[in-house]
């Protein structure tokens, strides 16, 4: 198995089910399906007598706020041992409705994950057995993990992040 | 009379449930973390963990530091294998900036993996072997680790949060005294594990404790995402350094040790196997250890020598450069698993071009399979959960991040 058989066997199976799709920096498949459709994919990769993805390596959120519509990830890492493949699917969300469907019933690992990006990133996973924070204080009122919460207090002026390399989340572009 | 009323307590004559708190701070949880029991008499009927009291925001903490300043960050995952997570997350920068590292640096990266295996594994299985109620193995094996740490001093200057090594290598080649210590410590050890065997492996009253304590099927194991020694005790051979071989791990003959029941038994069992097959990698790395360079050339990235910033000037700005993050790194995403002491340890890294990640998530295997915990000790006696979860390795800064 490899990765233009998996996709290829994604296409087959599961048309048009694949908003996107690239082999990442680090060569893993990387595909972004819709909401509404991520339980049944994953489903079918875990099912699927071909892919075998049985086993969640891992499932945790990011937070892009300048893609309007699509500001809260939650990406979910398969690993199929048996031919050695992973495969990393993404969902986008709005952060005004930030629902998605719960994996737990797919794999109970998943129960632990998504209280730890619900605690992070304020993402709702649906249908989830228990989701409350698991991490940070029960009665903390922020999502620390999103890009808009500095590190330290903002109205300090003894330490002007600026002159310690420390410009918050903005990336800085070199040439 | 009050100590008579004390003992005829009816809770669960009553068919009352009495809740009980082991934890936060109960010396036989080896760590902050609570679970509050129900119990009917000495049973178990459910627990409910609880978690992050040493919560320390890596992962955002992570997003503000450049890369080599997240090294110590990494320490204070799994502390008890420090070694590991800084290699792991070196690994991770490298594969994002495309270093290649000399032979000699990873079989040097192998040799200081293992011994944080075997430091690792020392510590989880002699502290089952001390909830069991035999204190002396643990006396014995504790002075082994501290030759270990002693090795890592040579290498590093420290012991416990070792950050050793840097992004392209290792920050220094082995000292005179690491090879003299290294090889004591191959010539003497193997008795001295060999005794602590005789200690327990076939131990009447500890394999009557331990067998049959804890167990979990493979299946579940694999659906509650467990991996390295807890898995491999449920008979899946399921080993990152086999998988997806990193730092030269292909070059070295070793056997993943499984077990069958997944019972407190075989996760001893296991450890104490994987600490055989360790001394076995250590030896082929250390007699082959190749000759060159210990670090890469990459001077983006890696340090230039002392003496040279104090009298070059190219070295001088380099230095300023990689302390104050402002050296090119490539945009784009990565996933690099490691064998850590307690399994899969993966960083899953994305750069924006930065000088710092843009997101840093660390899969943590503790925090993954410690929530099976609830289902491994229902039914079953308090004393024989307290033992399951010092098999488990759960470590509190692993879990809590």
């Amino acid at each position: 198995m490899t990765n233009e058989l998996l996709h290829a066997r994604i296409e087959q199976q599961r048309p048009d089910i694949l908003l996107h799709s690239e082999h990442a920096y680090d060569g893993m498949l990387t595909v972004e399906v819709s909401r509404d459709r991520i339980l049944d994919f994953l489903q079918f990769l875990r099912d699927d007598d071909d892919l075998q993805f049985h086993f969640l390596t891992t499932l945790f959120g990011i937070h892009f706020p300048e893609n309007p519509g699509r500001e809260l990830g939650v990406i979910y890492q398969l690993h199929n041992w048996r031919s050695n493949l992973r495969i990393r699917v993404k969902v986008f969300i709005p952060i005004e409705d930030p629902h998605v469907p719960t994996a737990t019933s797919l794999w109970p690992a998943a129960n632990w994950m998504e209280r730890e990006t619900f605690d992070f990133f304020g993402v709702l996973f649906d249908g989830h057995p228990h989701l409350t924070r698991i991490l940070n204080v029960e009665d903390m009122d922020v999502f620390p993990l999103r890009k808009e919460y500095r590190l330290e207090d903002g109205t300090r002026t003894d330490k002007d992040d600026r002159f310690f390399g420390r410009d918050g989340h903005e990336g800085r572009e070199f040439d | 009379m009050e100590v008579q009323s004390y003992f005829s307590t009816t809770d669960s004559l009553d068919g009352e449930l009495a809740t009980l708190n082991l934890g936060p701070t109960h010396p036989a949880t080896h760590g902050i973390f609570q679970n509050v029991l129900k119990m009917n008499g000495e049973r178990i009927v459910s627990a409910e963990p609880t978690i992050g009291y040493i919560h320390r925001a890596f992962e955002k903490l992570a997003e503000h530091r450049p890369f080599n300043q997240i090294t110590p960050i990494t320490d204070r995952l799994n502390y008890c294998s420090s070694p590991i997570n800084n290699m792991g997350w070196h690994m991770t920068v490298e594969k994002l900036a495309k270093i290649e590292v000399p032979k000699r640096a990873q079989y040097m990266r192998v040799i200081i993996m293992e011994l944080a295996r075997i430091s690792d594994h020392l510590v989880c299985d002699s502290v089952i072997g001390v909830d069991t109620g035999a204190l002396t193995g643990f006396t014995y094996m504790f002075q082994e680790r501290e030759r270990i740490y002693e090795m890592y001093e040579e290498v590093c200057g420290t012991r416990l949060t070792t950050n050793i090594g840097r992004i392209g290598g290792m920050e220094r080649d082995f000292s005179p005294a690491f090879h003299q210590k290294l090889k004591t410590f191959l010539r003497d050890f193997p008795a001295k594990f060999e005794e602590f065997n005789k200690l327990l492996e076939r131990n009447r009253i500890f394999m009557d404790r331990t067998i049959g304590a804890g167990p979990i099927s493979a299946e579940r194991a694999m659906a509650y995402g467990f991996t390295g020694p807890n898995l491999r005790a449920c008979g899946v051979d399921y080993d990152v350094r086999v998988m997806q071989p990193y730092s030269s791990y292909e070059d070295f003959d070793f056997i993943i040790p499984v077990g069958g029941q997944g019972d407190t038994y075989d996760r001893f069992m296991v450890r104490q196997e994987e600490i055989r097959q360790s001394l076995r990698i250590i030896h082929q790395a250390y007699d082959n250890l190749p000759q060159g360079p210990y670090h890469a050339d990459v001077p983006d990235y890696y340090l230039p020598a002392k003496d040279d910033v104090y009298t070059k000037m190219e070295a001088l700005i380099y230095h300023f450069k990689i302390v104050m993050g402002e050296v090119p790194i490539p945009k784009g995403e990565v996933y690099h698993a490691v064998e850590a002491g307690n399994g899969e340890l993966g960083f899953y890294l994305v750069s924006d071009g930065g000088r710092q990640p843009y997101r840093l998530h660390f899969r943590r295997p503790c925090f993954i399979y410690y929530q099976a915990y609830p289902e491994m000790i229902k039914g079953s006696m308090l004393s024989d959960a307290i033992l399951t979860m010092s098999s488990m390795n759960v470590i509190a800064g692993e879990l809590d991040a």
